[in-house]
C-alpha cells in the first residue's frame, strides 16, 4: 500500500457531452469542480447552436467543437480520443443535462483508482436513489440489460446508463472502436465485454432530466433498438478489430 | 419462345444503358471503380438478348417458362449487387466522416490553446 501512496496522483478527466445545453452546462461544470477538484473537464459540443460551448468555456472547461452533429456515440468518442492523447489516466463521462449527479462520482471512480476495473457502470437500478424510467423505456432498459448480462456472462442491472468511468484500458479500446449514434451505451458494454476489460456495475443515485426532454421520438428509439439489436448479435460473431495491451 | 422484338428492345436498351455509363466515365461524372459493376450488368443484359440460346438455357435451367423473364431475374440480381455494394461504400464513407470531425475537433482544440498561451506548448501535446 506505501508503494500506491507514492505514485503520482491518476490524472482525472470528466467528458461531457453536449447537444444544446447552454441551460446547464454551467452548473454540470461547477458541480463537477465543486465534487472533486482534481478533473479536468472537457465539454464535446455536438454542434450546438444556443451558445452551449461559450458557456462551457466561460466556466472553464476544456472545449471540443465537432463541426456537425455526430450524435451521442460518436461526441462521446471525441472525448475518448482527447483523453487518450493527453495523457489522462482515468475519464468519466457524464452527462451535460444534469441528469447524472456529481456527488457521486467518487463512488463510480473508486473501481477504477483502486484497480478492481477497467469500465465503471453506473446503475440507477442497482439498489440506491429513486430513478425509475418508466413504460417503454424501462421496458426497453431491462431488455437491453439481460440480453447484455447474458452475452458477457456477467449480470447488469443497467446498460444504458451513460454514467461511466473509465481507464486507459478502456479508454484506447473506445477511442478505436466506439458505436455511433443512440443507445451506445448498450453496445459499448458489449464491446467491452468481449475484450474481456472488467465491467464493475456500481449502485449511484440520478436525479430527473432538470430541462428538455429525451431526444428520441418513438420511431426513431425503434429504430434505434433494433439497430442495438443487430449490433449486439452481429459482434458476437465479429472478430476483434484490435488487440488491446495487457494489463499492466 | 423468345419473341424477335424483345431482343432487339432488350438489346437497344442495354447499348443505350452502356453508353450513358461510358459518358459519365468519360466526363468525370463517375469513377471508374463505381462503374465496373454497372458495365457488367449492362453487358450481362446485352449479351442474354443478343444471344438467345444463352437466355433460352438459363431460362430452362432455372425453370422459368418465359425466357425473357430470366432476363429480369439477371438484371434484378444484379442491380442487387450494386445497391449492396454502395451500401458498404456509404458505411465506410460515414465511418470516415465520424473520424474526421472528431479529428477537426481535437485539432481545433489544441490550435486554440495553442494560440492562447504559445508558451505552453510543450505541455499541451504529449
Amino acid at each position: 500500500m506505501t508503494e500506491a501512496d507514492q505514485t503520482p496522483p491518476k490524472r482525472q478527466i470528466a467528458i461531457v457531452p453536449a447537444l444544446n445545453e447552454a441551460a446547464t452546462i454551467g452548473r454540470v461544470i461547477q458541480e463537477i469542480r465543486a465534487a472533486d477538484p482534481a478533473f479536468e473537464i472537457v465539454v464535446v459540443d455536438d454542434g450546438s447552436d444556443d451558445g452551449t460551448g461559450a458557456v462551457a468555456e466561460a466556466a472553464g472547461a476544456r472545449l471540443l467543437i465537432l463541426p456537425f452533429n455526430l450524435g451521442i456515440g460518436g461526441a462521446v468518442q471525441t472525448g475518448f480520443r482527447y483523453a487518450l492523447t493527453n495523457g489522462f489516466d482515468v475519464a468519466v463521462q457524464i452527462d451535460g443535462d444534469g441528469q447524472h449527479d456529481s456527488s457521486q462520482l467518487r463512488v463510480i471512480l473508486e473501481p477504477l483508482i483502486a484497480g478492481e476495473a477497467d469500465l465503471v457502470i453506473g446503475s440507477r437500478y442497482a439498489g440506491v436513489g429513486t430513478y425509475r424510467a418508466r413504460g417503454m423505456r424501462r421496458v426497453g432498459q431491462r431488455l437491453f440489460a439481460s440480453i447484455v448480462s447474458l452475452l458477457i456472462r456477467q449480470p447488469l442491472t443497467d446498460t444504458s446508463s451513460s454514467f461511466r468511468a473509465l481507464n486507459r484500458r478502456s479508454l484506447s479500446l473506445f477511442a478505436a472502436d466506439y458505436p455511433h449514434g443512440f443507445l451506445e451505451t448498450v453496445e459499448a458494454t458489449v464491446l467491452a465485454g468481449k475484450y474481456r476489460l472488467r465491467i464493475k456495475e456500481v449502485p449511484v443515485t440520478m436525479r430527473e432530466r432538470e430541462t428538455g426532454s429525451t431526444s428520441l421520438t418513438i420511431p426513431l428509439s425503434l429504430f434505434y433498438s433494433a439497430k442495438v439489436l443487430l449490433a449486439v448479435f452481429v459482434s458476437m460473431f465479429r472478430r476483434p478489430a484490435l488487440r488491446l495491451e495487457e494489463e499492466p | 419462345m423468345i419473341p424477335f422484338r424483345v431482343s432487339v428492345v432488350a438489346a437497344i436498351a442495354a447499348i443505350i444503358f452502356l453508353l450513358v455509363i461510358f459518358e459519365l466515365i468519360r466526363s468525370r461524372k463517375l469513377q471508374e471503380r463505381y462503374a465496373l459493376l454497372w458495365l457488367i450488368t449492362g453487358g450481362v443484359i446485352l449479351l442474354l438478348s443478343v444471344w438467345r440460346d444463352a437466355l433460352r438455357l438459363v431460362a430452362e435451367q432455372i425453370g422459368i417458362a418465359y425466357p425473357p423473364s430470366a432476363l429480369f431475374v439477371v438484371g434484378f440480381l444484379f442491380i442487387l449487387a450494386v445497391l449492396l455494394h454502395y451500401s458498404t461504400v456509404i458505411s465506410e464513407l460515414a465511418e470516415r466522416n465520424v473520424m474526421l470531425a472528431q479529428d477537426i475537433a481535437l485539432l481545433e482544440e489544441r490550435l486554440r490553446m495553442q494560440e492562447a498561451h504559445p508558451a505552453e506548448e510543450r505541455a499541451q501535446g504529449a
